[in-house]
């Protein structure tokens, strides 16, 4: 089993390539990369001059609902939605039904993948049991079943003490600690961004301190144990703030995330084009221009050192009720690299090789995940980018089994044109194979 | 002239053309009430269903005597949010009760944007009688109605809001009246009451309640929840009065014709003194007695609405 990926131009800023190559993959591998690699009997995908064909995308926060709530998403589901949109691994979150806290669910989640196909999945556990903040969960047990990373997520690491002793143990682990930095008290039941749009809604809001606090707790912590800190989904200028400020002084093992719709929309959207839609009700909430504008900067400016999408499936009739009753959550996996593309390297903020960065080589390094690079004998996951595509969403047409989108109708350029996983390519031209 | 929508869900969505459409017809309206039998044909036929999701004496019942005084056939149901616990969802509910055909639903509802969900998605007409911290047009048009049988006019008054702004639907829908109008409005609260950039809402925000009622031409004073002390709001409803109650001595900075509001229920000794609420220039009752006047005109204008579209 050859395939040849004829033309265009790679991108793999790990191996610190960037040019026009063909790409042999054979066996599922990657078997050369050269100026001009003969076909050879090899089947033949004709990557068109202005296509990327980068190292395959990986999304390191993904929610794919499964086990307990398959009615908003299932492994399968999620792993569809996730080549649609070009990621050839995703890291899915422990908040499911039970909450992934003992290697039976790890277990669980990788057999149901493995039939599944598509995407490779990659589970993260949680840190305490539960999820409740009360006691470790077995970490190791975890990390041997295959955990890749540990969290909360949906909820804060409930305390400081409880931080401290993850970051130390997942620390000797050698595995991340990935918070939902979020301060109980100061978000109180709000709903929205504490500022002008949700007073003038009298939605009840969430200041951006409400992150900011508990990043800077993370850190802290972080650089008295030397674990592995990461901030998941960060949305407040402070929390930039905080993360360049730590990486400044030399804090290495800081990382962050920034999900698209943080960097795109503004609290605005509380208002126009619907009010009160429930598609641009996610926590952390969508903040002010100022906050946007932070992110694009420390997208920019390297501070920030993945995109990933927090994929937050809920079923339509979730979402169709009053504003403060709706789950907070978009999904995101097959609208974010068109808007990488918009809204970064088309308008100017990112060169291609970055946007590379932030959705593949960054996200294999941070979690520590085989890929991220187009090493001979790696395995052959690639995505194939056409920057200047024309894309229309279109909610109906999801791959996800949820349609909760704000980007509905949206046209935006850039898109995917093929999803090679294990040198078999899962999705092409709209299509799943 | 009409009214453009044939919802009437906040009065951030009217034009002052509109506003003055709306008191207009209440100054009709009023006559009505004078008469020996309260009753004309306007909306007879029609069907008017008063949904309250949120416990309410004053509102529901302004605008059962409005709906009443139109004609209309009426129907209030009390949602103790019994089909909530059920499971039923706010859609669904109103979809069984558009069933039955009605025309206009008029909802009070605790969640901000209840009702914009509903004229999204309904058929029929959706007057909003309140929405968690955001909207409660008829109470501002109602106040509106009020000082300007008092002082004959909106625009170049100073009229100081004291209280809760940042949890009061009355605040909001009040302040994008009275700016619309042509008023200076004060908003005074302790901080921890204020809502964001209040400053951007157009109002003079301000702690100092002497400042804001200084050479006032109205005071509209808003409802303290005493639940309030548990978001570590305010320490105690006593310091509270302290800082911010209407006293009689406090209302001496205002001008000499001075009316005194309230949009009820008052807590007497937390936020008004009894001697101002009881006093000489309180308009408190009055405000009632205009909530029916200016509920028929919004129900009559709106009926009109629904005429054209048929």
């Amino acid at each position: 089993m050859k395939l040849l990926l004829k033309g265009g131009r790679v991108v793999d800023p790990a191996a610190g390539r960037d040019g026009e190559f063909d790409v042999l993959i054979e066996d599922g591998r990657i078997a050369r990369i050269a100026k001009s690699v003969p076909a050879d009997g090899a089947d033949v995908i004709a990557v068109k001059p202005g296509w990327i064909v980068a190292p395959g995308l990986i999304d390191i926060h993904v929610h794919l609902r499964e086990p307990g709530q398959e009615h908003k998403e299932t492994i399968a589901t999620g792993a569809a939605s996730a080549v649609a949109g070009g990621f050839t691994a995703v890291a899915c979150m422990p908040n499911t039904d039970p909450v992934n806290d003992h290697p039976g669910v790890t277990q669980l989640i990788l057999r149901k993948a493995a039939e599944a196909g598509g995407a490779r999945v990659y589970p993260i556990g949680a840190v305490s049991i539960g999820s409740r903040g009360e006691q470790l969960a077995e970490l190791a047990a975890q990390k041997a079943a295959g955990c890749v990373a540990f969290t909360d997520d949906g909820r804060p690491v409930a305390t400081a003490l409880l931080m401290r002793r993850a970051l130390e143990y997942a620390g000797m682990l050698g595995v991340p600690i990935v918070d939902h930095c979020e301060d109980p008290s100061l978000k109180g039941d709000g709903v929205a961004h504490e500022g002008f749009h949700a007073a003038r809604l009298g939605l009840r809001g969430i200041p951006g301190v409400a992150e900011s606090i508990a990043v800077e707790r993370g850190i802290a912590l972080a650089e008295i144990t030397g674990g592995a800190f990461h901030v998941a989904h960060m949305s407040a200028r402070q929390s930039v703030r905080a993360v360049r400020d730590a990486k400044m002084r030399g804090a290495r093992t800081v990382t962050c995330e920034v999900a698209p719709h943080h960097f795109v929309l503004t609290d605005e959207a509380l208002e126009t084009p619907i009010r009160y839609d429930t598609n641009v009700k996610m926590n952390p909430p969508l903040r002010e221009a100022a906050d946007r504008d932070a992110m694009l900067e420390g997208i920019a400016d390297g501070t920030v050192d993945v995109i990933a999408t927090d994929h937050a499936p809920h079923h339509a009739d979730e979402k169709l009720v009053e504003f403060d009753r709706a789950p907070f959550g978009i999904v995101g996996l097959e609208t974010c690299v068109p808007l990488v593309f918009d809204r970064l390297v088309h308008a100017g903020r990112i060169g291609i090789r970055r946007a590379v960065e932030l959705l593949s080589t960054n996200p294999a390094r941070v979690f520590h995940l085989p890929g991220g690079s187009l090493a001979d004998g790696a395995a052959a996951d690639v995505t194939i980018l056409d920057p200047d595509a024309r894309v229309v969403v279109r909610a109906a047409e999801l791959k996800s089994k949820s349609k909760n989108t704000p980007f509905d109708g949206w046209e935006l350029k850039g898109g995917v044109v093929a999803t090679i996983v294990g040198g078999t390519v899962v999705y092409r031209n709209g299509q799943l194979l | 002239m009409t009214l453009k929508s044939r919802h009437l869900l906040g009065i951030a969505d009217l034009d002052p053309e509109e506003i003055g459409l709306i008191l207009e017809t209440a100054d009709a309206m009023t006559e009505i009430a004078a008469r020996p039998i309260k009753k004309v044909p306007a909306l007879r036929g029609r069907t008017v269903v008063n949904l309250f999701f949120e416990p309410s004496t004053r509102t529901r019942t302004s605008f059962e005597v409005a709906e009443k005084r139109l004609s209309a056939d009426t129907l209030s149901i009390a949602v103790a949010q019994s089909s909530v616990t059920k499971g039923e969802t706010l859609l669904d509910t109103v979809r069984n009760l558009e069933a039955m055909a009605p025309d206009m639903i008029v909802m009070r509802h605790g969640s901000s944007g209840a009702p914009h969900l509903l004229a999204r998605l309904c058929r029929s007409a959706i007057i909003n009688a309140g929405d968690g911290m955001h909207e409660h047009p008829t109470q501002a048009l109602l106040d509106a109605f009020t000082i300007r049988e008092h002082k004959k006019r909106l625009d170049g008054l100073k009229v100081a809001i004291v209280g809760d702004l940042l949890h009061s639907r009355v605040l909001r829908s009040n302040v994008h009246l009275l700016n619309k109008m042509g008023a200076n409005v004060w908003a005074c609260g302790p901080t921890t009451l204020m809502p964001s950039d209040l400053a951007r809402f157009g109002v003079r925000p301000t702690a100092s309640i002497d400042e804001a009622i200084d050479e006032a031409d109205v005071i509209m004073m808003l409802r303290i929840q005493h639940e309030r002390m548990h978001g570590h709001f305010i320490p105690s409803t006593r310091e509270y009065f302290t800082l911010f109650g209407l006293t009689p001595a406090r209302v001496a900075r205002a001008k000499p014709d001075v009316i005194i509001m309230h949009p009820g229920p008052m807590n007497r000794g937390v936020e008004i003194d009894s001697d101002v609420a009881d006093g000489p220039y309180s308009v408190i009752l009055e405000q009632v007695a205009n909530g029916v006047a200016v509920r028929m005109a919004v129900l009559y204008l709106l009926a009109g609405q629904e005429a054209q579209a048929d």
